[in-house]
């Protein structure tokens, strides 16, 4: 909005009559515009927030503090605790982290820093046609190709750790099924990968070229010149691209439905299976008889919903401190 | 220029507007009964049926996905013999649909079970529920066991498989029921729903009638099972995983099993004969029921040595008084239609029709159906 404002003067000056009489109408359409749009959004939150809380009403009454911090969910004896639930949807989006950040980063450095332009449009565009493929897609693509194949590869890494303490506990087990933790966690990594990449290019775009090319006239290779002049620059924004996607990740629903495994259960073995708080509202909602089973359910995406809000604060709060510093250096 | 642009993006934005109010007016004008339209179809309906029904319009239902098949032939098989009505069934599951109906967004709403005692206060007062029941149908035992063919099980051996007792094919419980067939050592490999659903809720009622305290995981749309368990979504993402797995079982409505070509055991009914689910075998059990008055029914572990113990049954839940004459004719087709000729399309669907005292007195409650 700034920008337009500024460029205004320099482009009446020419003809500033018609346009000085209908500038302010505009300005001010939009500015009621803006303001409704932007209410609007705090609303409709509040409302959910509201209904969600008014619903769920009876699982936080009857279960109690200890019914729902419990990792006991089991309709049919009417216990429905959440923890499960919120472990699995952490540990899911854990791992997708772990694989995607990586990846996402070397991607955008690889476009912003090493590829010239013309090759790096290519990519890209690749890249987004990621975010297109439909979530259910992924989640069925999953299920009927990925799972099975990944069956026997899981089988035979839980073999090779038996016994070797850390990564026994990790990858081995008894109960090694296909649909897991740790497909979740590859499927959730995969669909994740562009929104932060994009975002990570963009932030890494935006160092000042004075900055790299200072780098390098101090004799700096290019990793070095990443290193010092790019990387002090952009990681605060990149940081918060990656939680933009850790939101995805809890929130992401029908794909991590399908390949999760839906078992309640808190293990340390990712490649057992488990249950995410978004899968299990999917799974579970058309045939909760009343009462609380379906608070329960209702009350769960409360859950998640404080969840999300917990990581943007802390992603805010990352963001915020990482630009103080920048100032401060 | 820049004012120029900003005058093509507002005469775009009224064009999409006026799209918008355009196919708001078609969406309006096609959900509401219209009068000319309803003028024109009574003579198309006379000339086909001979009881033409006056009533026009649509019926919005929603519910039970056991009776997803069922509602979806039936409906295009209705429309060529009622044109001017129009039904939309959405699968949502019984509990949405129930819900659905308590909230007054749906005229019927399909259900495999009779309303739960715990949902009793959402019923909006004054409302009194009809039950309509229009399927029945077997659970199928499917499993996946290469070589072994008409496998024989019982209520305490399925308990015993289900809640991770039993682990593998050559148990001793389960060779005692198989005598002269060779059962692999391989390992239980059990296939259970991760959705909510009306099959786990009525198959989990056969064990707990059956099996008695034998079975101790209880009864609801959602089972706390073991955690080896695997867990697909759907009667079909079971029946995926049965397929792909030697040694496993799960359980899976008929007509899915039968369409991915499962093997289905046999089951032990309460006359100690070893029955395989079909439609007859299902129609069968459901003749040995007793309709309460509010014709609920249990059909599960039934008496009769034709019986396939495992067989469950679905409503479509009505409100005895509906807001105005039309939607009480509508239903009054549709549920008619369901009763009598769409019954003969259940046993194609490897689904089964209802005994025949069951069908005529829910006929005959069509009648309590007012406005």
């Amino acid at each position: 909005m700034s920008a337009t404002t500024q460029a205004d003067p320099a482009r009446s000056a020419g003809s500033a009559e018609p346009l000085a009489h209908r500038r302010p109408l505009g300005d001010r359409g939009f500015q009621i515009l803006a303001l409704v749009a932007g209410l609007l959004v705090l609303i409709i939150l509040v409302l959910i927030a509201v209904t969600t809380a008014q619903q769920s009403t009876t699982w936080f009454t009857t279960a109690g503090f200890k019914g729902i911090f419990s990792t006991d969910w089991d309709p049919g004896a009417n216990k429905f605790g959440a923890m499960a639930f919120v472990y699995g949807t952490v540990i899911s989006s854990v791992i997708a982290l772990i694989i995607a950040v990586p990846v996402s980063v070397g991607v955008a450095l690889l476009l912003t820093e090493v590829v010239p332009r013309r090759w790096s449009r290519p990519i890209v565009y690749v890249i987004d046609l990621l975010a297109v493929v439909p979530s259910v897609v992924w989640g069925l693509w999953g299920i009927i190709v990925f799972v099975p194949w990944l069956q026997h590869i899981y089988s035979s890494i839980a073999s090779g750790v038996k016994g070797i303490p850390v990564l026994d506990t990790l990858f081995g087990g008894t109960n090694i099924q296909g649909a897991s933790f740790m497909t979740a966690g590859i499927i959730l990594a995969v669909m994740i990968t562009p929104i932060v990449t994009s975002l990570s290019r963009e932030v890494i775009a935006t160092v000042p070229a004075i900055d790299r090319e200072g780098a390098y006239a101090l004799g700096a290779t290019r990793w070095e010149m990443i290193r010092g002049a790019v990387w002090p620059h952009s990681v605060g924004g990149v940081t918060g691209s990656v939680l933009v996607g850790l939101g995805r990740a809890m929130g992401e629903t029908i794909a991590v439905a399908l390949v999760i495994g839906g078992s309640p259960e808190v293990t340390a073995h990712l490649f057992y299976p488990g249950h995410s708080v978004a899968a299990v509202i999917a799974l579970e909602f058309g045939e909760a008889t009343g009462g609380e089973f379906r608070a329960a359910l209702i009350g769960l995406g409360l859950v998640l919903f404080l969840l999300t809000i917990i990581v943007n604060l802390v992603a805010r709060g990352i963001v915020e401190r990482s630009a103080r510093r920048m100032r401060g250096a | 220029m820049q004012l120029r642009r900003r005058q093509q993006v507002m005469t775009a934005g009224g064009a999409v507007v006026a799209m918008a109010l355009s196919l708001a007016a078609c969406s309006s004008s096609s959900s509401t009964p219209p009068a000319s339209s309803g003028s024109g179809s009574p003579t198309a309906g006379s000339a086909t049926t001979s009881a033409a029904p006056t009533a026009t319009g649509t019926i919005d239902a929603a519910g039970s996905t056991f009776q997803t098949n069922f509602q979806q032939t039936a409906i295009s098989q209705f429309k060529t013999v009622n044109p001017g009505i129009t039904v939309n069934y959405a699968s949502v599951g019984s509990g949405t649909g129930r819900s659905d109906l308590y909230k007054n967004t749906v005229l019927f709403a399909g259900s495999d079970s009779p309303i739960p005692s715990k949902e009793a206060s959402e019923v909006p007062a004054g409302k009194t529920v009809l039950y309509f029941p229009v399927q029945i149908g077997p659970i199928a035992m499917a499993y996946n066991l290469p070589g072994v063919k008409g496998l024989k099980l019982d209520a305490t051996v399925l308990a015993g498989i289900f809640q991770g007792t039993i682990t593998s094919w050559n148990n001793s419980a389960i060779a005692a029921l198989n005598s002269g067939v060779t059962l692999p050592s391989t390992p239980i490999t059990l296939a259970v729903r991760a959705d909510s659903s009306g099959t786990t809720q009525n198959f989990s009622d056969y064990l707990v009638m059956a099996a008695g305290s034998a079975w101790k995981l209880g009864t609801s749309s959602t089972i706390k099972w073991p955690s080896t368990a695997r867990s697909g979504t759907g009667g079909s993402g079971v029946a995926q995983i049965v397929k792909s797995t030697a040694g496993a079982i799960g359980y899976v409505d008929f007509s899915t099993a039968t369409a991915s070509g499962l093997e289905a055991a046999s089951v032990k009914n309460t006359a100690g004969q070893f029955v395989a689910p079909s439609s007859a075998a299902a129609t069968a059990a459901a003749s040995q029921v007793t309709p309460k008055s509010d014709l609920t029914f249990v059909a599960v572990d039934q008496a009769g040595s034709n019986s396939y113990p495992i067989t469950y049954q679905s409503w479509d839940l009505v409100y005895a008084k509906q807001p105005n004459a039309n939607d009480a004719a509508l239903l009054k087709a549709y549920l008619g239609y369901l009763l009598g000729q769409g019954q003969s399309l259940l046993t194609q669907l490897n689904l089964a029709p209802l005994p025949a005292n069951i069908d005529s007195m829910a006929k005959a409650q069509l009648d309590q159906i007012t406005s």
